[in-house]
């Protein structure tokens, strides 16, 4: 069966690899739109952590041998620990200054990590292979469905899911979003405001870290995985606008969708479809397709 | 008064320097020096931080290379197309990012610039990973042969001498007057009349251009041209240097690019010193892990030295108020 002269198993195992990447822009924005609602920081960082979330995964089963679902809880707990560091001793002072200070500061930590990565891994990718209970794959009838692409099309919606109902439906999101609006006001009432500052960052980084560990077998691990992610995701975040949560997780998978689309019919645009998609937004509805102009 | 001896004894040490020290990095310096400068236009006077002035950089390097190499044209005309096409690109660029304020706007410079780095990626006649090889440099006029690495230095010096007295009026013209005010309070220059975005666009193009005619001299001056230009780390390599000189002074992206190009020359040399006297075999290899020491300087730079250097300076002797 061809669709436009494309065979339909080629058309939907790109559909599926555009939905997985998907699945990683709307991590990577999600927890970008979450850290910059309570920091105002935009954490350039995002992708340096997604990478170091993979090569813990990565290192984990090579020394240690602690296999995929251990690293998957793990990796996110020790980056996240790790966020929390950067922001106790770094971020912490900078708060007060132009938004820009926050960026480049984070700028300066993705070279780091992805200079340290470097100098021990070299550029080339380490193999991680797909954990045991999910290789192979599923016959559908109409296509084969690699396990491990379903998996982490689920698991990224359910953690994204989990986000959104956390924020916008439990007292803890109220306080999140109390916070967002007028962190002076929540201080008074008595809510520690900056020990959920704190949190809130080493989530945001956590959730880069979960979705680098699913990453890990799907493409190679290597220093520099995240730091074209990132460029792309802040073209996401651009066209999305970080006011909402569900804004950021539908322009995730969206994107992802169609740019998988266009490595089908018209693979020279793949790389760049995402940027093209952001200047037409930006001269159509410049706030972004879910944002309110400040 | 000072000021103006100073900037003397600079020029004139600067017309020595090449009997003195290598041409050939000179001139990369210089190169680098008017790219600092181009960009501390946009950060240090309008406010605006682009994260994409790489683009400029790299397109025309590009562009002048194109130009020189397969066109066959003289070296001037390869320097205006270059400028020109950084004018032209940072227009295009400019008006997409200027509908957005803040960090967006340094988004979206980022992400463009991304777009135009894979486009130069595959693009044909860049030669992609390799990069464009073999650019003459040509003949001045038609006369001064310049493969003499002298007489290029010359072209170099005066290039960026005159680009930099061009920036420096800008800077204390009324327009860059208006645009401070923009910097300082862009509301109240709304209410004022002025037509902001226009203003910034402007001094989004000219900056583009200044940045360009660095990238194109560059090109000419070392014979090619590759994607290390148009990457995003060279767009963080100029905000560095700007950084580390001192945010919206004149004379900070100067001092800046030469700290951070003679650091990125001599960074190996350095880690075999520290090797040598802590014995740590592992500073034997700073020099291919620039981007360790980069990223630590911008961390520094911004937690405790978000003056910079000129800043730093000008702020203790109070002798020339940093604009």
């Amino acid at each position: 069966m061809e669709i436009f002269g494309i065979p339909l198993q080629a058309m939907l195992s790109q559909l599926l690899l555009g939905l997985v990447n998907g699945s990683f822009y709307a991590m990577l924005s999600l927890g970008l739109a979450v850290i910059f609602g309570l920091l105002n920081v935009i954490n350039f960082a995002h992708g340096a952590l997604y990478m170091m979330g993979a090569f813990l995964a990565w290192m984990g089963l090579s020394y240690f041998g602690l296999n995929y679902w251990v690293m998957l809880v793990a990796a996110p707990l020790l980056v996240g620990v790790f966020g929390i560091v950067i922001e106790k001793t770094m971020l912490r002072w900078l708060y007060k200054l132009d938004h820009l200070y926050g960026l480049l500061l984070t700028f300066g930590i993705t070279l780091m990590l992805e200079g340290l990565f470097r100098s021990f891994y070299g550029v080339s990718g380490q193999p991680y292979s797909v954990p045991e209970a999910l290789a192979g794959a599923t016959d559908l009838g109409f296509m084969v469905l690699p396990n491990y692409r379903a998996w982490v099309v689920v698991a990224s919606l359910s953690v994204c899911l989990l986000t959104w109902f956390v924020i916008e439906k439990t007292k803890l999101g109220a306080y999140l979003r109390a916070g967002t609006e007028n962190p002076k006001l929540v201080e008074a009432f008595g809510v520690n405001v900056p020990m959920m500052v704190t949190l809130t960052y080493g989530f945001g980084v956590a959730l880069a870290a979960f979705a680098g560990v699913l990453a890990a077998p799907v493409i190679q691990v290597s220093p520099l995985m995240g730091s074209n992610l990132i460029i792309t995701v802040f073209a996401v975040v651009v066209i999305g606008g970080m006011g909402s949560i569900l804004g950021s997780i539908i322009t995730g998978m969206a994107l992802g969708i169609i740019e998988g689309l266009t490595r089908v019919f018209y693979p020279e645009l793949s790389a760049t479809v995402v940027f093209i998609i952001m200047a037409i937004v930006l001269m159509i509805r410049p706030a972004g397709l879910f944002g309110k102009e400040k | 008064m000072n000021k103006k001896i100073g900037y003397a004894i600079v020029f004139l040490a600067l017309l020595g320097a090449p009997f003195v020290m290598y041409p050939v990095f000179l001139m990369k310096v210089l190169c680098f020096v008017l790219f600092a400068c181009a960009f501390n236009l946009l950060i240090g006077f309008t406010g605006l931080l682009s994260f994409g002035h790489a683009a400029f950089f790299g397109s025309a390097g590009y562009i002048a290379g194109y130009a020189l190499k397969t066109l066959g044209l003289p070296v001037e005309a390869g320097l205006l197309l270059g400028t020109l096409g950084g004018a032209l690109i940072g227009l295009a660029m400019g008006s997409l990012a200027i509908r957005r304020q803040g960090i967006y706007f340094t988004m979206i410079t980022l992400a463009l610039a991304q777009m135009l780095y894979f486009v130069w990626l595959q693009a044909g006649f860049t030669g992609g990973e390799d990069g464009l090889q073999g650019v003459p440099r040509g003949k001045l006029l038609g006369i001064v042969n310049l493969e003499n690495d002298l007489s290029m230095y010359y072209v170099v010096l005066a290039i960026v001498v005159a680009a930099f007295a061009l920036i420096a009026r800008i800077i204390h013209s009324p327009f860059g007057q208006v645009l401070k005010a923009v910097k300082e309070n862009e509301p109240r220059a709304i209410s004022l009349g002025y037509d902001v975005d226009r203003y910034k666009l402007m001094a989004f193009v000219l900056s583009a251009a200044l940045a360009g005619l660095a990238g194109a001299t560059k090109t000419a001056v070392l014979g090619f041209e590759t994607l290390t230009d148009a990457h995003w780390t060279m767009s963080g390599l100029v905000v560095l240097m700007t950084l580390v000189g001192g945010l919206g002074t004149i004379a900070g992206p100067i001092v800046g690019a030469i700290i951070i190009i003679a650091l990125e020359n001599k960074l190996g040399e350095l880690g075999n010193l520290i090797a040598n006297v802590t014995s740590i075999a592992w500073f034997r290899s700073l020099g291919e892990s620039v981007t360790i020491v980069t990223g630590l300087i911008f961390i520094v730079c911004v937690l405790a030295f978000r003056r910079g250097i000129v800043g730093e300076l000008a702020a203790r002797f109070g002798r020339s108020r940093p604009h």
